[in-house]
This record gives structure tokens, sequence and C-alpha cells, in this order.
């Protein structure tokens, strides 16, 4: 699995991003909404235009399309082609990659085996619920067994339960497939379950990066608890409006009304 | 219960049938003369299909609509690919495009007279031209409409431009393409009429001038009828062809 090196990174939004995600890391991007979480992502998929350079394992591939950059990309609104049923669209990115047939149906059965949606293989988006439809996405975008993952709030519209059961099976299936992986959101909760390490973004730049446990020593915890930032499924208005540091300082603003 | 609705929607028509029957037979409109009732119109289609004469005439017409639309619809959809999905051809094409696209299709009728002469290419342009411009539009319209994301997503899946055009970008154009033809079938069967009856000799438009100068109402009435269903005949069969192909996925698919 590759590791990735993103030097000098500017755009519209992104500023001075100097990352190096390791081979295998669940890295967590994790920052309020319009920090420029999901703008880092495309520019590792090569879906936006930026300065600087995208490293796959030491190579530029600036240069790459992105058909070419062969990442799995889980967006943040799914984005399940309406008129291909569920295995055609787990399908979809072996078989425009010119895969066997056999090869195909091989890796589809065992992804909707995996995801425990072999029942709805012949459902179209339209008809599947929100968690149905976040299983497909995650399915297709590991189908083409890229060495990157890219997942952007994949949790996002979810109900607790569901939410929960997902993140357990990221979890797992990040520890089957061992892929390079990068998770967007501006869940407390998911951010500091699931990381290796955390990169907290704030106007488009990275303000503080590492384990989950070093970035929670220096936030103050009281801070967090009394604005219930861990409900941060409740939306915005009940999540904490800022990350505050044990010296005073703010890590980063959270949510839009406070 | 589909076939029932279909029942239910014949009853109209067949009162309105009934009662232009007896209004004509009881004489309550002047001049029957100009107004024949419907079973002497049923006679009429009966002897004119008979001695091969509308058998002639409808065959010309629809070769001629069957040749026009499939060429027009064929340029439309081809150029509304490359103007929705190429922004450079669109900034390039559109100002054209735009310029042509409001004059009606027997506007060009005397150009194309000019260009073409009188013969059996001369409607068939005119079938092309009126088919061109919406089904070019409505496919403009589909693919420009067609969520940016769905194509990102293709993309990072690995496919190439050519497998985003032809496995995700035209599929979910279908809807508004299929808009086009449907709308266009039953309009190329309006102009070639029109075309006919100005310069050919042949086809339902000429039957029609040659029984208004015979002044036989009931074979008007006839040809009128051949030409209402066709229209009718033309609409369903792109309506159901879009039916079969899409309502499986969209949310709201109506046939």
């Amino acid at each position: 699995m590759p590791n990735i090196r993103l030097k000098n990174i500017n755009n519209f939004i992104c500023h001075d991003i100097d990352l190096n995600i390791r081979d295998k890391e669940f890295l967590v991007l994790w920052g309020a909404t319009g920090t420029g979480k999901t703008t880092l992502l495309n520019i590792i998929a090569g879906l936006v235009e930026y300065e600087g350079s995208v490293l796959f394992d030491g190579i530029p591939v600036d240069k790459f399309p992105v058909y070419k950059r062969k990442v799995g990309y889980l967006f943040q609104s799914l984005v399940l082609f309406p008129h291909l049923n569920v295995r055609t669209n787990i399908a979809y990115g072996l078989r425009v990659q010119g895969k066997p047939e056999s090869e195909v149906e091989l890796r589809v059965n065992e992804l909707l085996k995996l995801m425990g949606i072999k029942h709805l293989a012949g459902r179209f988006p339209k008809d599947l619920s929100g968690g149905e439809k976040q299983r497909v996405a995650l399915a297709r975008a590991t189908a083409p067994s890229s060495e990157i993952m890219l997942l952007d709030e994949p949790l996002n519209s979810l109900d607790l339960h569901t939410a929960g059961y997902l993140r357990t099976e990221i979890h797992r299936l990040h520890r089957k497939l061992s892929v390079t992986t990068v998770y967007v959101t501006h869940c407390f909760e998911e951010a500091f379950t699931l990381a290796d390490r955390v990169a907290v973004l704030n106007n488009g730049r990275i303000v503080r990066i590492g384990c989950p446990e070093d970035i929670l020593k220096e936030i103050n915890c009281r801070a967090i608890a009394e604005d219930g930032f861990y409900d941060c499924r409740q939306g915005n208005k009940n999540s904490a409006a800022q990350i505050k540091l044990k010296d005073g300082g703010v890590l980063c603003h959270l949510g839009g009304d406070r | 219960m589909k076939k029932i609705k279909a029942v239910y929607s014949l009853v109209p028509v067949l009162v309105f049938l009934l009662i232009w029957e007896i209004v004509v037979r009881l004489e309550l409109v002047p001049g029957h003369f100009f107004f024949p009732p419907f079973s002497v119109v049923i006679q009429e289609f009966y002897h004119l299909t008979a001695n091969g004469v509308l058998i002639d005439h409808f065959l010309s017409s629809l070769l001629r609509v069957l040749i026009g639309l499939s060429a027009g619809s064929i340029a439309g959809i081809v150029v509304g690919i490359l103007m929705g999905y190429e922004e450079k051809i669109h900034k390039v094409a559109h100002p054209i495009f735009s310029l042509f696209y409001p004059i009606p299709a027997l506007g060009w009728l005397p150009i194309l007279m000019l260009w073409f002469g009188i013969g059996e290419i001369l409607p068939i342009m005119i079938v092309f031209v009126c088919s061109f411009f919406p089904v070019l539009y409505n496919t403009v319209t589909g693919i420009k409409g067609i969520n940016k994301n769905f194509v990102k997503a293709a993309r990072s899946l690995g496919a190439s431009e050519w497998k985003v055009l032809t496995t995700i970008v035209i599929p979910l154009a279908l809807p508004n393409i299929f808009t086009g033809l449907r709308l266009e079938a039953g309009m190329a069967w309006r102009v070639i009429i029109a075309a006919e009856m100005v310069a050919i000799p042949t086809g339902i438009g000429a039957l029609l001038m040659k029984a208004e100068s015979l002044l036989r109402v009931d074979i008007i009435i006839v040809c009128l009828i051949v030409l209402a269903v066709m229209c009718l005949t033309f609409e369903r069969f792109f309506l159901y062809i879009e039916h079969k192909l899409t309502h499986k996925w969209r949310q709201n698919a109506q046939y």
C-alpha cells in the first residue's frame, strides 16, 4: 500500500498543506464545515486543481488523470449511479478497468456478503434506505481494490444506531483490507475512535496533527463536555462552537451558531 | 387495470363519434356535403385502403418521416452530446444554433425548395430540420443537467472519459433525449403533411390537396384521421421505449 505525500499544496481553499500519510494508515481529517477537508480529499483524488505536488509512494501523480490515480472514493452524497442496480454499481469500477467478468462476479459477491447486502443485489438506489445506500457506496468504493481509500463523511446523514454499526464496519474493513485511508469528518466521536492519526483543519490549514491521545491531551476536555460536543449527531447547532486548548488557545471552530 | 383504463379513455372518443354521426344524420348542421357522417368517412377509408391509394400515399409519407426523423434525431443526439459534454464545443456551436433554432421548420421550405428542388429530398430535409434542433437542445439540457458528482464518482472508480460518457452521462440523459424524440416524432408528421401539400405529388399531404380540389371532404377527414393516429402512434412508441429503458431506476417514471 502506498504512502501519500502532499507537498506545499495550495488552492482556493487549502493553504500550505504539507502532509505525509503513512502506508496503511487511517488518517482522519477533522474540522468544521467549510474548513477544506473535502477539498483536500479532492486534491488527493485529482478532482480539483491545485498548486504543489501529490506523491504516491514517492511518485508525483499531479499529471495523472483521475482514473489513473486509482483511489477508492466514497463521496459524502454517496452518488450511487441511479440507473444501475446494487450489483452493477459495485461492479462498475471493476468493469471500467477491464477486469474479466469471472473476477468481477467473484469480487462483487464477496463484497455483497462482506457488507451484508446480498439480498439487495437486484435493487436500484431509489429503493434503498440511507444505511443501505451507505453500505453499497462503501462496497463500490472498495471493489476495485484501490490502494488508497478516501471517505468523505460517510456516516453523515445516518441515524445514531446505523452510524455506530457502520463505524465498526469501516474499522473492521480497514483492518481486513489494510488500505491507506483518509477519512473526513466533523464528528468528534468518529474522528477519535477510528483514527490512527487525526489532522485538525481550520480555515484550509492543518493546525494540529497527531495520534488521538496526543490531540486530546491538548484539548480542554471540560470545554468539550460543557458544550455537549460528544453529541455530534444532533447537528451543528447543538455541537461545540470551538475546541479550546488547555493553554487557552483555540484549536478549531465547529458549528455555525455559537 | 391498465387495460380497463385504456378502455375508459376510449369511451369519450366513441361518444364523440356517435354524436358526430347523429348530428349529421339528423341534419342539425347545415351543408351535409361539407360535413359527412362518420360512417361515410369509414366507408371511404375502407374504399381507399382496398384500392391501395391510401396505402401508397401513406407509405410515401411514412418513409420520408422515418428517414428524416432518424437522420435528424441521430444528428441532434450526436451534436447534443458533444455540446453538452464539451464546454468548448458548446461555446462555439450554441450561438450559431440558437440563431437557427427559433425558425419554424416550415420557414425553411422556400430555401430548401431552391436548394434541393421539388423531389424526395425536400420533405425529408424538412423533417430533418424539424427534428434536429429540438432533439439537440433536449440532449444538451439532459447532459448538462446531470449531477457532476456522478461523473466525478465514475472517474474516481477508474472510468476513462469515453466510459464516463457511454456508461454514465448518456444513460442518465436518456429521459431528456426521449422527451425531445417524443415531441418531434409527432411534429415530424405535422410538417411532412405541410411539405407534401405545397410541393410533392405523393404522400398524405398530397392526397389531402387532391381531395380538396375534388371537394371530397370525406377523403380529407380520412387523411386527417390517419395523420392524428400516426402522430399519436409515434409519440406513444417513443414513450414506450423510454419507459422500457428507464422506468426501473427513475424515481417518478410515468407511462
